[in-house]
């Protein structure tokens, strides 16, 4: 009973600032979505029938699409060349991929502005050897956006396809060559099925968090890049429109809140199967 | 060629090589850049100089930010590492399924999008009268950073031997004599990691920031990112190189304590 008691309060201070700091504020907005200018859900209908706010969904999903299906691209040869190579140079690419949990993304996203814009690196370069003559547009617009997010989010793809990559057995793919396959066959038919769990949860991770990024689209993307996130800033900061913007930030938490548990059922149920 | 080693090995080295660039040049610019003599961001810079770090130390606006930034961090660092330390402990000697329930809710801040909490917190915090100041982003600042300090010292409290407990207490110890000669101890690789961990996002934090200062109170990364929406010069990468080193430096003397400690570095 003491030790019970001990517990609990070694844990109050932790619950209740979490409770009032988070979870209330959180409810809080719930009530305002709902509860402005008069109760109803209005603020959700206008959301999903107003074309602006279409159009931002729109783009925060083909967004974290887009970003999904680079991160695996570029993953995957990652994660398999770590796998095999020797063990300093593995562990110098897992510190490099490591970089990005260890610097604000903040100065990563300012750091692609100095090598992307008009008067930038690549520009100066690729005018400096007569390739070009007017600078490209590198930035501001979704070429930006993606290269940004796709490098901060790639660790996310590299350590799940990593892990499972590290326990598929080589003989695999050579019983496959011996019994015929050519190198391609061998690997979508055999190779790659096994890495599935790793592709699926990282995909799942790169997915749900580009959803709700805010800094790197707001400054490397163009005014056709506007996500969701962005829209929330910008409802509350320059029109301090709290019913919309509360709706819009639920809508966010619930989409990812049922993403996250319906591709985990899916997930569980193929697992279960193999 | 498909089949030899040789074709394989330079197509990894390639790779390798790619990635290295890819996540490292932007950061390596920044840092060049930052010891320009230039007056603006070219690249490569055409000598070295001092005067941007002389910048971020002599004018006042960088100053005040930075002081600004350290006066959250070092409360709310301290603050969330004594707390998730205190509900790691306890989570952990809970049998109960309450323990799951209460370890996903603080764990939360974490997972949901930023934006969300930021909008929310900002929300309420304005009617609490705690938009603007100080204590407001402290605040804020334990609950982002409470889920890292939990998730780190749990970690370790998995490893951790329990019966080293229970014969302190045979012997005649208090709880908190158990706590300070042997808990502790063993747990303080973890607890310094959840500190530093900490230390560094909140000073890395922008997103709640944002919605949480003022112009009279503002850390160094919402300045950052009014002068990058301005106009840029290399006194931001000047910035951006020193908060890029200290958190170099937290993972660094984070790996020396882990390694004195005897555990594998890294994660």
């Amino acid at each position: 009973m003491l030790a019970r008691n001990r517990n609990l309060l070694l844990l109050l201070p932790a619950i209740l600032l979490v409770g009032a700091c988070f979870i209330y504020p959180v409810t809080w907005l719930l009530q305002r979505s709902v509860s402005e200018p008069v109760w109803g859900l209005q603020n959700y209908v206008t959301i999903f029938t107003k074309n602006i706010y279409i159009g931002v969904l729109w783009n925060t999903a083909s967004i974290a699409g887009a970003t999904t299906i680079l991160c695996a691209l570029i993953g995957f040869p990652v994660a398999y060349s770590m796998v095999h190579s020797r063990p300093w140079i593995r562990r110098v690419l897992i510190f490099v991929v490591l970089i990005p949990f260890w610097t604000s993304i903040l100065v990563r996203t300012f750091a692609w502005l100095v090598i992307l814009q008009r008067g930038g690196l690549i520009n100066d370069m690729l005018i400096g050897i007569g390739l070009i003559t007017e600078p490209l547009d590198l930035v501001y617009n979704r070429f930006g956006v993606l290269l940004g997010m796709v490098q901060i989010l790639l660790p996310f793809m590299v350590f799940p396809l990593f892990s499972v990559m590290a326990r598929i057995d080589g003989s695999y793919f050579k019983a496959a060559i011996n019994l015929g396959a050519n190198p391609i066959r061998a690997f979508l038919r055999v190779y790659l099925p096994l890495t599935m769990p790793g592709l699926a949860t990282g995909a799942m991770l790169v997915f749900i968090i580009s959803l709700g990024y805010f800094i790197t689209p707001e400054m490397l993307g163009g005014r056709g890049d506007t996500m969701i996130a962005q829209l929330i800033f910008q409802r509350i900061d320059e029109f301090g429109d709290w019913p919309l913007a509360s709706a819009l930030a639920i809508v966010l938490l619930v989409g990812t809140g049922l993403l996250f548990v319906f591709i985990n059922a899916v997930l569980k149920f193929r697992r279960g199967r193999i | 060629m498909f089949y030899s080693d040789k074709f394989w090995g330079s197509l990894r080295g390639v790779v390798n090589c790619l990635l290295v660039v890819y996540m490292l040049a932007p950061l390596v610019v920044v840092l060049v850049i930052s010891f320009s003599s230039a007056l603006f961001l070219s690249f490569p810079p055409p000598g070295f100089s001092m005067q941007w770090y002389d910048k971020m130390f002599s004018n006042p606006t960088w100053t005040r930010s930075l002081i600004t930034s350290v006066k959250i961090m070092v409360p709310a660092a301290i603050l969330s590492t004594i707390f998730g330390t205190a509900a790691a402990l306890a989570l952990s000697k809970m049998k109960s399924k309450w323990s799951v329930f209460i370890r996903g809710l603080l764990m939360a801040p974490l997972i949901i999008p930023v934006i969300i909490t930021a909008a929310a917190i900002f929300g309420v915090f304005r009617i609490w009268g705690l938009y603007g100041n100080l204590q407001g982003l402290i605040i804020a600042h334990v609950v982002l950073t409470l889920p890292y300090v939990m998730s780190t010292v749990s970690a370790n409290l998995v490893m951790f031997d329990t019966r080293l407990e229970d014969a302190a207490a045979n012997c005649g110890a208090t709880p908190w004599m158990t706590f300070r000669r042997v808990t502790l101890p063993l747990i303080s690789p973890s607890v310094l990691s959840g500190l530093l961990f900490a230390m560094v996002i909140s000073f890395d934090e922008l997103v709640v920031s944002l919605f949480l200062s003022t112009p009279q109170v503002r850390p160094v990364t919402v300045q950052m990112w009014s002068n990058i929406k301005g106009d840029t010069d290399p006194t931001i990468a000047a910035i951006a190189t020193a908060l890029f080193l200290f958190s170099l430096l937290a993972l660094l003397v984070d790996g020396i304590a882990r390694r004195r400690s005897g555990r594998a570095p890294g994660l």
